[in-house]
């Protein structure tokens, strides 16, 4: 494992310092808890004006989503975890390819679609 | 009447959030070579495993059985591809987690095997990451 570590960076989660590790998957089961609980809290309170609910919902799972990276993954801008640190941009990139063009996509169909009374009239 | 439960989400989501840090004390025993604290973790993660997966079956059933089927609507179509591709991935780690544990009963720790036991933590914190997604969009969303 260590042989071609050098020259490849390291792989996610290889670490030489296992008492720090195990603190750190404390610490993010700590912080994943207080997120997840906020998000099911927001989705049913009152409290938060109804129409920014779905944007603090976003807010709060990209959070946990980050918390998962950094403290179950361990990823971080270190300079040994470049490789890592590209593989997750370019995964996130294709992704939003797929995810946003799948949508523009969808919507250009919506909206060269027939009228739905139209289309109901030819089908009978 | 609503379409989803929202306590069953949420303790569905604790038995993953649970099982991805007992996977990860398990990579950690296995790295440490330490095989007798390893395999509790591995079946921690396997049981919590289990428990979502079984979770989200009896949500299924129910869901069909009260009508709400894939065919009903488009949202319920999208939910059953998307929520049940998630737990076909559950399942997969599963069944590769408990190859993992075969092997490292009878292969021992050697660096291939803990290589692998690696990957397998990867994919597994992983699953829950795109859980954060499901639940957030599907569920809370669906308000």
């Amino acid at each position: 494992m260590n042989g071609n570590s050098n020259a490849q960076g390291k792989a996610p989660g290889v670490t030489e310092h296992s008492r720090v590790r195990r603190r750190s998957y404390l610490i993010g089961l700590f912080y994943a808890v207080v997120l997840t609980l906020a998000s099911f809290w927001a989705s049913s309170t009152d409290l938060v004006y109804a129409p920014g609910v779905p944007v603090l919902l976003a807010v709060l799972a990209i959070a946990q989503m980050g918390v998962h990276l950094v403290f179950f993954l361990h990823i971080s801008s270190a300079p040994d975890q470049t490789n890592n640190f590209l593989a997750l941009a370019f995964g996130i990139f294709v992704v939003g390819l797929v995810v946003f063009g799948s949508m523009i996509i969808m919507d250009n169909l919506n909206h060269g679609m027939m009228p739905m009374d139209r289309l109901m009239q030819m089908q009978r | 009447m609503t379409l989803f439960d929202k306590t069953h989400v949420f303790f569905e989501t604790a038995c993953l959030l649970a099982s991805s840090v007992t996977c990860g004390f398990a990579t950690l025993a296995v790295q440490r070579r330490n095989m007798l604290s390893a395999f509790p973790w591995m079946v921690a993660t396997l049981i919590l495993g289990v428990a979502f997966l079984g979770m989200e079956r009896a949500e299924f059933v129910h869901m069909l059985a009260t009508g709400n089927g894939p065919s009903r609507s488009a949202f319920l179509s999208a939910f059953f591809t998307l929520v049940g591709t998630h737990g076909l991935h559950v399942a997969a780690g599963l069944f590769w987690l408990v190859i993992m544990m075969l092997q490292i009963a009878t292969l021992g720790p050697r660096p291939m095997v803990w290589r692998r036991f690696f990957c397998f933590g990867l994919f597994w914190h992983a699953l829950d990451i795109v859980w954060i997604g499901v639940f957030t969009i599907v569920y809370l969303g669906a308000r």
